[in-house]
């Protein structure tokens, strides 16, 4: 019998260096298409920049990125999963061992204390878990580390409701025109509607694990997605905001129920780096690495 | 046009330099961020010296993961910059008291930074964000390090000794060239015109 939250541990380790090293292939891939549609030379040359770099990363086995973000882990845990809280004990765990096997550069900086050097708070909420009770008897772990600088453009607002979607619309503009160069684009864009004022900054942020050009199964939010991407492409932000080249890779919508009287909007950015990894492991402790 | 400079780079040939021009950068470069900032600027203050003669070198915003080798030496593994603005609101004063020749960082700088590079005689150039080991391959050697107990690793002064370390794509000139404002101003326009059409 496997010690399953050896296993966990393990795994989470190797996801955040799998998060921190390899691009998900569909990322991969339109970043490359993007550099050979650029014309010009200003926006081609940070594209080819960002590939070669992407490519060093992979074979190298090193972090594509200096910063390696702050650490969140999506978890889904079965009903009859054997544990429960020691999930985040493994990953805690696996979240120190990482800084130094990959190695990660220590981003958890306490206010008073200042950077723990392992990147685990010391206060209990880094990483930052997302669980979810889901039926069954697996567990599905989702590593997503990142960046400052995108992180520092992320916006959100409550709207007034009597805007509706158009409302949406240009908050989500206004958003990305003040973000401009500042986040390393091109970005990819989580926007959360509803829920209340954290809730939609958490699905937006959601949104940006579904893999890109997989729109929303409803077809109102797929078309809203899809018309975003064009809207937002106008901005002509460009890679790392020089104006030339993708200003969004793709745009990703969650919604939820709102109050009567809210309308909240949540935008997260991510910089081109859209880093993530996932696997689902067992009862048993098998382990079954998601496709990346 | 593109220029390949050796440090500490001179005043002559930071004024040849225009926005849009790519440099390479081959001498001692020196990573700061904001706590690295305010330290030395803190220090100027108390009429004392900084660790490190910034002046015409380059002064790099990066707060690059570090590691050890088997006969304890420092070694890169990762050295992208991080975002400029956040340097922005002491920049100027750095350029005033410090000199430094090219500065490296992405996402671009303000008004205050292209006003003292011009009356300084500086510029900022773009490191592709991101391309940490680009970025790091280009770093022939850590020469020093200060203030890394106090700071951590992201925000110390890590001095590295760089060979053609580009290309940076000059965003600032010292003619009063902002290139990332004149892009910014740009998605301004493109923003007020995308909202009245929503």
């Amino acid at each position: 019998m496997k010690d399953i939250s050896q296993v966990i541990e393990d795994t989470a380790t190797e996801l955040l260096k799998i998060a921190a090293t390899v691009l998900p292939t569909e990322v991969k891939e339109t970043l490359l298409k993007a550099e050979n549609k650029t014309k010009g030379s200003l926006g081609k040359s940070q594209l080819h920049a960002i590939n070669e770099n992407v490519n060093l990363a992979e074979t190298q086995s090193k972090p594509m990125c200096q910063d390696t973000g702050l650490v969140a882990f999506f978890v889904k845990v079965g009903d009859k999963f054997p544990l429960k809280s020691e999930i985040k004990t493994a990953l805690i765990k696996a979240t120190k061992r990482a800084t130094q096997a990959v190695p990660l550069r220590p981003n958890a900086v306490d206010m008073f204390e200042g950077n723990t050097k392992n990147n685990v708070g010391i206060r209990g909420y880094v990483p930052w878990f997302y669980f979810d009770l889901v039926e069954g008897d697996k567990c599905e772990i989702i590593a997503m580390p990142k960046g400052g600088g995108s992180s520092n453009v992320g916006k959100m607002k409550m709207i007034p409701p009597g805007k509706g979607i158009k409302g949406v619309k240009e908050f989500v503009v206004e958003a990305l025109a003040a973000a401009g160069p500042l986040g390393c684009p091109p970005y990819t864009v989580g926007v959360g509607v509803g829920g209340g004022e954290d809730m939609c900054m958490n699905l937006a942020k959601k949104a940006l694990l579904r893999p890109l050009y997989q729109y929303h199964e409803n077809k109102e939010i797929a078309k809203l997605e899809k018309e975003l991407v064009g809207i937002l492409n106008k901005l002509e932000i460009g890679a790392m905001g020089l104006g030339e080249g993708p200003s969004v890779l793709d745009v990703h919508m969650e919604f939820a129920a709102r109050h009567p009287a809210s309308l909240p909007v949540g935008v997260v950015l991510s910089c081109w780096a859209l880093r993530h990894a996932g696997a689902t492991i067992d009862k048993e402790g098998n382990v079954e690495w998601h496709s990346h | 046009m593109e220029y390949h400079l050796t440090t500490p780079v001179p005043l002559e040939k930071l004024k040849e330099i225009k926005i849009g021009d790519i440099v390479y950068l081959t001498g001692t470069v020196v990573t700061a961020r904001d706590e690295a900032h305010l330290k030395a600027l803190e220090l100027h203050k108390e009429g004392k010296k900084p660790p490190v003669d910034f002046e015409g070198i380059g002064l790099f915003h990066c707060g690059p993961v570090m590691k050890k080798n088997e006969q304890g030496e420092w070694i890169v593994v990762a050295a992208g910059p991080t975002t400029s603005a956040r340097m922005e609101i002491f920049q100027d004063e750095f350029i005033k008291v410090f000199h430094p020749g090219v500065i490296i960082g992405k996402g671009g700088m303000g008004e205050r930074t292209a006003k003292a590079c011009q009356d300084e005689t500086c510029v900022y150039g773009y490191f592709t964000g991101g391309a940490a080991l680009l970025a790091a391959d280009r770093i022939k050697r850590v020469k020093d390090v200060f203030w890394l107990e106090e700071l951590g690793m992201p925000e110390c002064l890590w001095v590295y000794e760089v060979e053609e370390f580009g290309p940076l794509t000059i965003t600032i000139d010292s003619h009063g060239g902002n290139l990332t404002d004149d892009s910014k101003k740009n998605i301004e326009a493109n923003k007020n015109k995308i909202l009245q059409e929503l």
